[in-house]
């Protein structure tokens, strides 16, 4: 078995089991600990605090007027690589015909040559977000392995990603090779790590949202 | 450790209470296994942005990384991991995440009693949408566990458990209330076997600002409502809540609710105090295992329900260009936002909002406690230049709040700052500008 047989085989499907399991466990390890019912009378309807939930998915996607001065310019850079990774992950035709492959249906993609400009982009972005994460005062008394390791790993699958398309440094299958093992390590480092905000961010939202919308403050 | 409390934790057996370390890690795995699945959930999610640190007043005036809300929390997410976390084994195991120590512990002092008033404005930015208000609620629990909450805090805690009181006084808070009456001329209701509302008042009220006490009994009787303070749960107050002692808060939250249920009373009426307001309104029935047999409502609630219905007559307030401002737990957190602004117009206050309003607005800076920790006082000044400035920026004559602690910071940033502005009490003018004949109809 050559080593893109490895990642594309064995590799890839050891990674996805890792990735499942360990998801699943992360979410049901927190979830199983005691909730607590609220027992104060609530002010608003169960109406408004389910709508209030939801609202809050949506409205926390961009900072409250008051707080854009401080924060929109962060804010901004971080969307706009999230942006920029979910157009090349899911845009990109053969990565398509690999979802396609798993899903069972497939969707129209950008062209290769935007592909390749939006990932010079989103690694560009990328270069910015880690520069800001060590510079940033604060970010940076935030930051552990976790992060750093994180941004590397899905950046190392950005460049693998574009060195495959572009052939540069060695044959199209052992690029390619390398690329798939790249996320054949996202996949077992996810559960482990920040990048499970990708499940997080929306019930975070919406049960932040949907407390404060039964005591019927602002969120 | 020259402002530990000297508590030992309820976690640990006496015996084993002997050291800060043993009591410390007694604290950390009872805040670790007691957390529960939503705190859990909040500490998972953080991606480490830092943009709670833009909404935090502490960190706007002093661009000092380590008021970052978020970072106040830094040890008991680390004693999560290690303890709790779906990975806590792995963490244990490798040595990934080491015990939190005493020492370290300490620091953190000041980072979640001087340098947070609880206000959840940082709750308001996060775009995971991370209540990291909350947190620093439940990580002040397990300081009170491990003997670490500031003296100052404690004390009243204790005392206020004990007696009734956050501290002694010469005069017991029951018999300085009828001298108010006495003084502003009108009937107290003290400990009536029914009525339909019991009052309550803010020491600070009693101790600093008798009108309004005076005002909120004057109100009622004009209003003819059946209502009755209660000698035995007089003070709105909870220091319990502030200390971080979860039973403490408890202890206290009992003597209002068991002298609401001994009066047959409908309603509690919270004053014009921003904390007792989510102690009672939001906490107390957690607490008290069981949905509390009453309302919980603030006096502007109250009020401004009683305006809409035609029943409060207010005359028009001759007072000039006005501003107001919502204290974080009543707005921000608690969700009474509306009322202050309808009493406000049904006295035709020309209100001139602050650039930072409603659930906006920034806190005084004395919220959480802050304001009884003498050692915070320099970095409280500094933190409240921000919101002193907004309010001289409207250019308004007069500055109201409905909030007695907030008005009693900015008393002191008054005294401190000589700030040429002073803060009125809300329910006050509402008092001053009653207006048609005394009711009798309840």
């Amino acid at each position: 078995m050559d080593l893109l047989g490895f990642a594309r085989g064995p590799a890839l499907k050891i990674a996805i089991a890792i990735f499942c399991l360990g998801v699943v466990w992360r979410i049901v390890g927190f979830a199983l600990l005691r909730l607590g019912r609220d027992l104060n009378r609530p002010r608003a309807s169960v109406l408004k605090f389910l709508t209030g939930g939801l609202v809050a998915v949506g409205s926390r996607s961009w900072p409250h007027p008051q707080f854009i001065p401080r924060t929109g310019a962060g804010e901004a850079l971080g969307y706009s690589y999230h942006i920029g990774l979910f157009a090349v992950v899911l845009l990109f035709t053969p990565h398509i015909a690999f979802l396609g492959s798993l899903l069972g249906f497939v969707w129209p993609g950008l062209p290769s040559s935007l592909i390749t400009v939006i990932s010079v982009l989103t690694l560009t972005l990328f270069l910015a977000v880690l520069f800001r994460r060590v510079t940033n005062p604060v970010m940076r008394m935030l930051s552990n392995f976790d992060d750093y390791f994180s941004w590397l790993i899905t950046a190392l699958v950005l460049v693998t990603g574009l060195a495959a398309t572009a052939h540069i440094g060695a044959s199209y299958e052992k690029l390619l090779a390398w690329h798939v093992l790249s996320v054949d390590a996202l996949l077992i480092w996810f559960p482990f790590g920040k990048l499970m905000h990708a499940f997080y961010i929306f019930p975070s939202r919406a049960i932040n949202g949907a407390i404060l919308a039964r005591r019927g403050a602002i969120s | 450790m020259s402002d530990i409390t000297g508590t030992f934790t309820a976690n640990l057996a006496p015996e084993q209470a002997e050291t800060a370390q043993v009591r410390v890690e007694g604290a950390m795995r009872g805040f670790a296994h007691e957390m529960g699945a939503l705190s859990a959930f909040r500490l998972e999610s953080c991606i480490h942005c830092g943009i709670c640190a833009d909404a935090c007043h502490f960190y706007i005036a002093t661009e000092d990384p380590q008021y970052t809300p978020i970072w106040k929390v830094e040890p008991f997410k680390q004693a999560y991991k290690r303890e709790a976390s779906p990975f806590a084994p792995l963490y244990r195991l490798f040595g990934l995440k080491r015990k939190v120590t005493a020492d370290q512990l300490e620091q953190w002092q000041h980072l979640l009693f001087d340098s947070c008033n609880m206000c959840g404005r940082c709750s308001l930015i996060c775009p995971m949408g991370i209540d990291v208000a909350a947190l620093i609620e439940q990580a002040r629990h397990a300081m009170f566990d491990a003997g670490l909450a500031p003296k100052e805090l404690y004390q009243k805690a204790l005392h206020q458990r004990q007696s009734g009181q956050p501290e002694p006084t010469s005069e017991p808070y029951r018999e300085q209330l009828q001298a108010i009456g006495t003084r502003f001329g009108v009937d107290m209701p003290l400990d009536k076997s029914e009525a339909e509302i019991m009052l309550c008042v803010p020491r600070t009220d009693i101790e600093h600002y008798p009108k309004a006490v005076a005002a909120l009994a004057r109100v009622m009787q004009h209003l003819g409502v059946s209502c009755t303070f209660r000698s035995d749960g007089l003070v709105a107050e909870n220091y319990g809540y502030f200390a971080g002692g979860k039973e403490w808060q408890r202890d206290i939250s009992l003597r209002l609710i068991n002298q609401a249920i001994a009066c047959k009373a409908k309603t509690l009426l919270v004053p014009e105090c921003g904390h007792a307001y989510t102690a009672l309104r939001w906490e107390a029935a957690d607490l008290y295992g069981k949905p509390l047999p009453f309302k919980v409502r603030h006096v502007t609630e109250f009020l401004a329900d009683e305006l809409a219905a035609g029943r409060l007559k207010l005359s028009q307030s001759a007072i000039g260009k006005t501003t107001f401002h919502d204290p974080c737990q009543l707005v921000r957190k608690g969700g009474v936002n509306d009322a202050p602004r309808e009493l406000m117009a049904g006295m035709g206050v020309k209100l001139e909002e602050l650039k930072n309003h409603g659930g906006f607005s920034f806190c005084c800076g004395g919220g959480g406690g802050v304001i009884d920790i003498e050692r915070a006082a320099p970095l409280r000044y500094r933190t409240m230049e921000n919101k002193l400035r907004e309010i001289d920026d409207t250019a308004a004559e007069t500055f109201l709040t409905s909030c007695s602690d907030c008005r009693r910071t900015f008393d002191d940033a008054k005294a401190h700052f000589s700030w040429d502005k002073s803060p009125q009490s809300l329910l006050e003018l509402v008092a001053d500008n009653l207006t048609g004949a005394t009711e009798t109809r309840r």
